[in-house]
């Protein structure tokens, strides 16, 4: 791809250089031949703090095209500051058309939620990761962890399991919830909310994972099995509410607690605020929703 | 009558290698055989070796010269070069030993120091418990101290219990060090008796006892260990 | 009795450039015999520990151990992955600090089942039911279950050491010193818990320890070490009664009666 001058920036297209991307499309290619196992790659310093989603933003800036539409979500919001400034990153370094509506979406990127609304064939989702590795709770040293994974030495991720138990009663892990991807590498889904884990198996999404900090790459390819580790008298369980939504009455959905007022008041609402807002615009009404707001017809 | 074990002209010698490797020879020419159903006795004064015999045979001390053969698991092997793997199954099946103190181990009360030997054999616990409990017994020791570690007993208490150890099994040949050596005179007459039922089912009895009394009584053959002095030999 | 040994030692030999680590030692280990492997700091033994356990290869020589199936296998031809599913399955390691075997930061309870989960156990149930068994036998109150190791005490903590090891019925045990740097109060109970495990068990251990009274206690057979090579080697009693070679010799005169 050969750079593209706009009159706002004289960066290459995407930020990075092409040799960058090459790259980390290399290591992308590597991820997905070998679903759920952590390829190695020269994470690049960017323009933003780590922790902000520098692995996420360069597997985005490796694999964006001018044709591709972008959203970027942060715990499912599509404004909030990480959002915006990443949305904003792109249309300046690439001038590509963004969205918060995932339908249209080409790429997603984000940080720690799956959005609700299904996702389609031809969409790529990538996951900003802070820790890529599962078995560092247990298992500080990365020499040992990368041998257990060539060796599939597994047992210890149960073991966070079984403690989780044995202190909780449950299993208490209720986000970067560890997987089994197409049977063989135990992978890290990124903190996103165990709730999610079950969009993961078998979407027709492509899936990529960024660790910028931690210089990891790993991908699950389109249609894989990803299967949430549990025991068989504990088995895996998602959250669930006992409302619905406070603004569009959604059920089924991840919501999250909006604090009011400074009184205790406070209410459910959607994390996915694309999905919430879509809803409202059908007409879908929840019982804190404004009156005045009226639907989109 | 048969003669479970046959001892060849054995010579045992100790080197001091922590001074100047002075060798020590303690008898030679060693040579004599048991038979089932009797008690022999090695006879002779201290340090002519008698206790040094015992340990030899028990695969304890090892052997300078000639041969030990034992019969074993219907074969003959000689105890003198059998290996230590082959000296444990002759100690488990066939030659038993009852020393003249008792090792104690930390924290196993006295029923079962007792009962280990078969416990080790393969019989059931609660088996080996109930002839543990049969032997002290008869050995007159307070019932109160069965379930205690016996470090702590007296001299005698502790003798008994080594005794009821050694006399649980059904060894068929039986090597006492002593036995007797700190008992009263009524346990002393339990141990004859327990001598005279060991040879009525046809073991073999080899021992040393200083009290003239209880030699008088099991043994039916004394062995002069004198006769083994390594100056005889020498000369 | 097996007609077999357990493992085959032939010629094992490990330098560390031209210094020797051990030199050329050779013995069969069968199934339920405890071999215990003396010598002072620096003769060689821990060096051996580590050979048959497949922590280190060694220089030259061969072990070979019959596995369930009753094929041996030459150690130091089997790959990584077989090596370590041995160790976590037939085998066991007890270390000496018992931070070197055991997770500190995750409780009893899941230090003890971690070698079941390893194998493929997924039922919480039966595994927190195997450690609370497990717990029991090495005395550690089942209400500790869920605490760490590291608010054990030394004697606890290398008793959940051996439970840890002990869980998936390995048959073949390698201690490094496993009473060492405990009270003498604790180390008798240790000893007493390892003695009757192992007879229990019918389990084949190779115990190294520059203590004599721990050797005479736990073992069977016994072989001493010095710089490397072994010196003598017999029946325990055998070699502690009437030790022929002049180290030995040395060394039983040096303990200590109390």
């Amino acid at each position: 791809m050969t750079a593209q001058p706009t009159d706002i920036a004289t960066y290459n297209f995407a930020y990075l250089d092409e040799q960058t991307k090459r790259m980390i499309r290399r290591a992308i290619l590597k991820g997905i031949a070998i679903p759920g196992y952590q390829v190695p790659f020269a994470s690049r310093e960017m323009p933003m703090p780590y922790g902000w989603g520098t692995g996420g933003v360069q597997v985005t800036a490796s694999i964006i095209g001018p044709d591709d539409v972008l959203k970027v979500i942060d715990q499912g919001a599509d404004d909030t500051t990480n959002a915006v400034s990443i949305r904003a990153f792109f249309k300046k370094v690439a001038n590509v058309a963004v969205t918060t509506y995932t339908a249209s979406a080409t790429i997603i990127q984000t940080r720690h939620r799956i959005p609700e609304h299904p996702l389609t064939a031809g969409q790529v989702l990538v996951y900003q990761v802070p820790i890529p590795e599962p078995l560092r709770f247990l298992e500080p040293r990365e020499t040992e962890t990368r041998k257990m994974h060539a060796l599939e030495e597994y047992g210890l991720m149960h073991v966070k399991l079984y403690e989780d138990i044995a202190r909780h009663g449950r299993i208490a892990t209720t986000y970067a919830y560890p997987v089994k991807v197409e049977g063989r590498y135990v992978m890290d889904p990124s903190p996103t909310p165990k709730f999610d884990n079950p969009k993961m198996h078998r979407s027709p999404a492509l899936q990529l994972f960024g660790a910028g900090r931690e210089k990891r790459i790993y991908a699950v390819p389109p249609f894989t099995e990803v299967v949430s580790l549990d025991f068989e008298d504990h088995p895996f369980e998602v959250q669930t509410f006992d409302q619905p939504c406070a603004l569009c009455a959604a059920e089924n959905v991840y919501l999250d607690e909006v604090i009011l007022d400074d009184h205790g008041g406070h209410m459910f609402v959607c994390s996915d605020t694309d999905h919430c807002e879509k809803r409202r615009e059908e007409g879908h009404r929840g019982h804190l929703a404004p009156e005045m707001m009226e639907p989109a017809r | 009558m048969p003669t479970p074990l046959v001892v060849s002209d054995v010579a045992k010698s100790f080197t001091m290698h922590l001074r100047d490797g002075i060798k020590l020879p303690v008898v030679a020419g060693v040579s004599f055989s048991i038979r089932a159903g009797e008690c022999t006795v090695l006879g002779g004064p201290s340090g002519a070796g008698k206790s040094s015999i015992l340990k030899m045979l028990y695969g304890n001390y090892a052997v300078d010269e000639g041969q030990i053969i034992v019969k074993h698991d219907d074969g003959l092997i000689d105890l003198a070069t059998a290996s230590p793997r082959t000296v444990l199954a002759i100690r488990r099946q066939t030659i038993g030993y009852v020393s003249q103190f008792l090792r104690t181990v930390p924290r196993v009360s006295a029923l079962d120091v007792v009962a280990e030997p078969l416990v080790e054999r393969g019989e059931d616990r609660e088996s080996a418990r109930g002839k543990a409990r049969a032997l002290l017994a008869q050995l007159n020791l307070p019932e109160k101290l069965w379930a205690l570690p016996p470090a702590t007993f007296s001299g005698g208490e502790q003798q008994r219990v080594n005794i009821a150890r050694g006399f649980i099994t059904e060894h068929p040949i039986l090597l006492l060090d002593e036995p007797t050596a700190s008992l009263d005179a009524r346990n002393r007459d339990v141990v004859i008796e327990l001598i005279a039922a060991k040879k009525a089912t046809g073991v073999a009895l080899l021992g040393i006892f200083h009290d003239h009394d209880v030699r008088e009584a099991v043994a039916d053959r004394i062995i002069d260990v004198t006769a083994f002095a390594p100056g005889k030999i020498a000369a | 009795m097996t007609d077999e040994p357990l493992l085959r030692v032939s010629a094992l030999s490990k330098f560390y450039g031209s210094r020797v680590g051990c030199d050329n030692v050779s013995f069969d280990l069968w199934p339920g015999e405890v071999l215990a492997v003396v010598g002072e700091s620096g003769s060689g033994k821990t060096t051996l520990l580590n050979c048959l356990s497949t922590r280190l290869l060694p220089s030259s020589g061969t072990a070979s151990y019959r596995m369930r199936d009753g094929q041996f296998r030459e150690l130091y031809r089997m790959s990584e992955a077989e090596r370590r599913f041995l160790m976590r399955t037939d085998w066991g390691f007890v270390h000496q600090n018992p931070a070197d075997g055991l997770r500190m930061t995750v409780s009893a309870g899941a230090n003890v089942g971690e070698r079941l989960m390893a194998v493929g156990d997924r039922h919480y149930g039966k595994i927190r039911a195997t450690a609370v068994d497990w717990l029991s036998r090495v005395e550690i109150d089942e209400d500790r279950i869920d605490d760490e190791p590291r608010a054990f005490s030394g004697g606890m903590r290398q008793r959940l050491q051996i439970a840890r090891n002990l869980v998936t019925g390995p048959r073949l045990v390698f201690m490094d010193e496993p009473t060492g740097g405990l009270d003498v109060s604790v180390q008798a109970r240790l000893l007493d818990l390892l003695r009757g495990l192992v007879t229990d068990l019918g389990l084949a251990a190779i115990v190294v320890t520059h203590d004599l009274a721990v050797a005479r206690l736990l073992s069977q057979r016994m072989m001493v070490m010095k710089d490397g090579r072994v010196v003598e080697s017999g029946l325990t009693d055998g070699v502690l009664d009437d030790p022929r070679a002049p180290y030995t010799q040395l060394l039983v005169s040096s303990i200590l009666q109390v």
